[in-house]
């Protein structure tokens, strides 16, 4: 789950973490009042959870309130890539002498967190870590031992600080990696980390993202998911309360499978055969009608879709259990668009025949399926 | 014995006494896998499928001479399951659950690497060595004995490309899932490396998806290392949206890196023939 910028500077404050002085603001208006308050040239910033809200126009600077209030109005008309902006972070704009970077995340290959640092900060961060490898300065964290201050020193040390700033930069990567490490984050950036004309080190920015999977850990973020879903297409949300893994896609043909790498599996081929898919749908293993019923409804309530293509490979999962809750939901909703089954597995013909009884074809292989699915797609209008 | 698992495992089911544990222990136990015992605190004295069930690991393997553990015990307690299991020397630790916090995998793993146990998973269906030994709960009717080593990222994607090697007449050294998240006990490369000095294992199959660079790494060891055996590969997800998870909390591409066109282009400049449909698999291996 990803954390909006205010609520990972929140954060960053209860750790005494340096971050600019900031408000949050939901109308033009509280625009302009938290730039009284803060009384200094500010950055009006657009709290979205999507990359790239400063190329799209997303970040405005003011140096009077009047400016502040145009800068919020003119941000809140915004829908960026896709998601609208409801809130803006008013915050003291700093000037920046240097720009850094200083990151921790989990490195999947070294099975352990990392820290990620450079004394190239800024937006062309990734291009960096690309094309200079050696600009970044790499550290592993000892899971077992936890990070240890002369490891964090040797880091900012290594980004050539000394003196004051080398401790200042110690303490803040110490307090970055502590707040990784209380709130189950999978990555924590300062991207700008600033070095202002005081010589001061600020988190200009601050993204902090949670482990999903620690949320049972975490109950305040449970019930903040619950409110806000601003990356997320509203059957996409609901697919998430009823446990599903539902990714919208823009084509038209919809996939209902069990098991993440078959239905991926399931999307390539529709393509391979020149249709497009129009979402991701994994039920899961052995999964019950309740789940097939829910996912059911879930993929034809998105429009677009004009044929359903399920694909079940029945291990635990019995074929025959499938059938009986496809025709369930069939019976009980009333599916009108035309759907094509491949059931392979436990008890197969079982299914089959209560498939066949039911008029509905089944198939016995994906390709069979993708072919039949893509032309059904075809002509209907 | 091919890989890791065989006639001479003999393994303790933790969690024995849930819905999951019981189940696929009865599943196991009717393919012959010697499950000597079961861990469920609290419950030492009962049985399960005639398995006596202990509240300790240590108890239940000193016991009974086991040598590996599968572990079904839900995602908040199953990090202290792993590292009780790590502790007794059980060695592979196979982790059926799914959805542990990456912090937990994390300092699974480290103790592992430090102990020397292998650990495959979290979220995989398991390791069967056809014929011998299942610890896992893939349906074992798709499986036959023979030559191909199978490794993957996925569950069901392996059972329909295991059926589809089965149905061609190519029988399996040992098949493992080796997990769908970001952080797993096992790579590619160590399974490869396993493979390699398998003499029951002629050739192998690996199935990977989008994220992470486990499959770059591969073709990289596989190139470098002038892998003897002739290998064949699917990757998928060519669909998948960048940044977001694709049902794995492993699959997800993260800005340009961890796509499914990278990973068939390093794997095919390692000289390995990809599959752009699973069922094209048991062809290349023919």
């Amino acid at each position: 789950m990803k954390l909006f910028e205010y609520e990972a500077k929140e954060i960053a404050r209860q750790y005494a973490l340096p971050v600019p002085t900031g408000l949050l603001a939901s109308t033009p208006q509280e625009a302009k009042e938290a730039f009284q308050k803060i009384n200094q040239p500010c950055v009006i910033k657009a709290q979205v959870l999507v990359a790239g809200r400063g190329k799209a126009g997303g970040i405005k600077s003011a140096s009077t309130a009047l400016e502040a209030f145009e800068a919020a109005k003119s941000i809140f008309s915004m829908t960026i890539r896709g998601e609208r902006v409801t809130r803006v972070l008013v915050e003291q704009k700093l000037v920046s002498k240097h720009e850094r970077y200083v990151s921790i995340v989990v490195d999947r290959p070294s099975r352990g967190y990392t820290i990620l640092s450079s004394t190239a900060g800024g937006v062309d961060i990734e291009q960096t870590a690309e094309e200079h490898p050696e600009r970044i300065i790499r550290h592993r964290i000892d899971p077992l031992m936890g990070l240890q201050e002369f490891e964090a020193r040797i880091v900012a040390k290594k980004l050539g600080y000394s003196g004051k700033q080398m401790n200042q930069l110690t303490s803040i990567i110490l307090k970055l990696c502590q707040i990784m490490d209380d709130y189950d984050a999978e990555l924590i950036e300062s991207n700008p980390l600033i070095e202002t004309e005081d010589d001061e080190l600020v988190a200009a920015d601050l993204r902090i993202l949670v482990d999903d999977n620690s949320l049972y850990r975490h109950p305040m973020f449970l019930e903040r998911m619950k409110i806000l879903e601003p990356d997320m297409t509203p059957l996409e949300a609901k697919a998430r309360e009823r446990g599903l893994a539902y990714i919208e896609l823009d084509g038209y043909i919809g996939i209902i499978g069990n098991g993440a790498g078959l239905v991926m599996a399931t999307l390539d081929m529709i393509l391979d055969y020149n249709g497009t898919p129009a979402n991701f749908c994994d039920v899961g293993g052995g999964a019950s009608e309740e789940r097939i019923a829910s996912a059911l409804e879930i993929v034809l309530s998105n429009p677009r879709v004009k044929v359903l293509l399920i694909n079940i490979m029945g291990g635990i999962t019995r074929c025959d259990d499938v059938a009986r809750a496809i025709l369930d939901v069939q019976k009980k909703t009333g599916i009108s668009k035309p759907m094509v089954i491949r059931l392979v597995g436990t008890n197969e013909e079982e299914g089959r025949r209560i498939l066949a009884d039911a008029h509905i074809p089944s198939l016995n292989t994906m390709e069979d399926a993708a072919a039949k699915a893509v032309e059904i797609a075809s002509k209907v209008k | 014995m091919a890989i890791l698992v065989g006639e001479k495992t003999r393994a303790i089911v933790q969690a024995i006494t849930g819905s999951q544990g019981s189940y696929h222990s009865q599943l196991m136990l009717q393919y012959g896998t010697k499950i000597v015992a079961g861990v469920t605190p609290g419950r030492e004295g009962t049985s399960v499928h005639g398995i006596p069930v202990f509240d300790t690991v240590e108890e239940a393997a000193s016991r009974f001479q086991a040598n590996a553990s599968i572990i079904f015990v839900p995602a908040p307690h199953a990090k202290d399951a792993a590292l009780e299991a790590i502790t007794a020397n059980l060695n592979p630790v196979v982790v059926i659950t799914e959805g542990l916090p990456v912090k937990d995998e994390i300092q699974i793993m480290e103790v592992a690497r430090l102990k020397g146990t292998t650990v495959i998973g979290p979220n995989t269906p398991g390791i069967i060595t056809p014929g011998e030994c299942k610890l896992g709960i893939m349906p074992s009717h798709i499986f036959k004995p023979g030559k191909v080593g199978l490794v993957s990222r996925s569950g069901t994607l392996t059972y329909e490309i295991a059926a589809g090697l089965t149905n061609a007449g190519l029988g399996q050294s040992t098949c493992l899932g080796i997990g769908g998240d970001p952080v797993v006990g096992l790579s590619f490369v160590s399974v490869l490396e396993m493979f390699r000095s398998d003499p029951e294992t002629e050739s192998v199959a690996m199935i990977g998806e989008i994220g992470g660079n486990a499959e770059e790494m591969a073709a990289e060891y596989i190139k470098s290392s002038h892998y003897p055996k002739p290998v064949a590969a699917y990757v998928a997800g060519r669909v998948a949206p960048p940044g977001k998870r694709m049902g794995h909390a492993g699959a997800i591409i993260m800005g340009r890196s961890g796509t499914a066109d990278t990973k068939i282009e390093a794997l095919r400049n390692a000289g390995v023939r990809v599959a752009m449909k699973p069922g094209e698999i048991a062809k290349l291996l023919k």
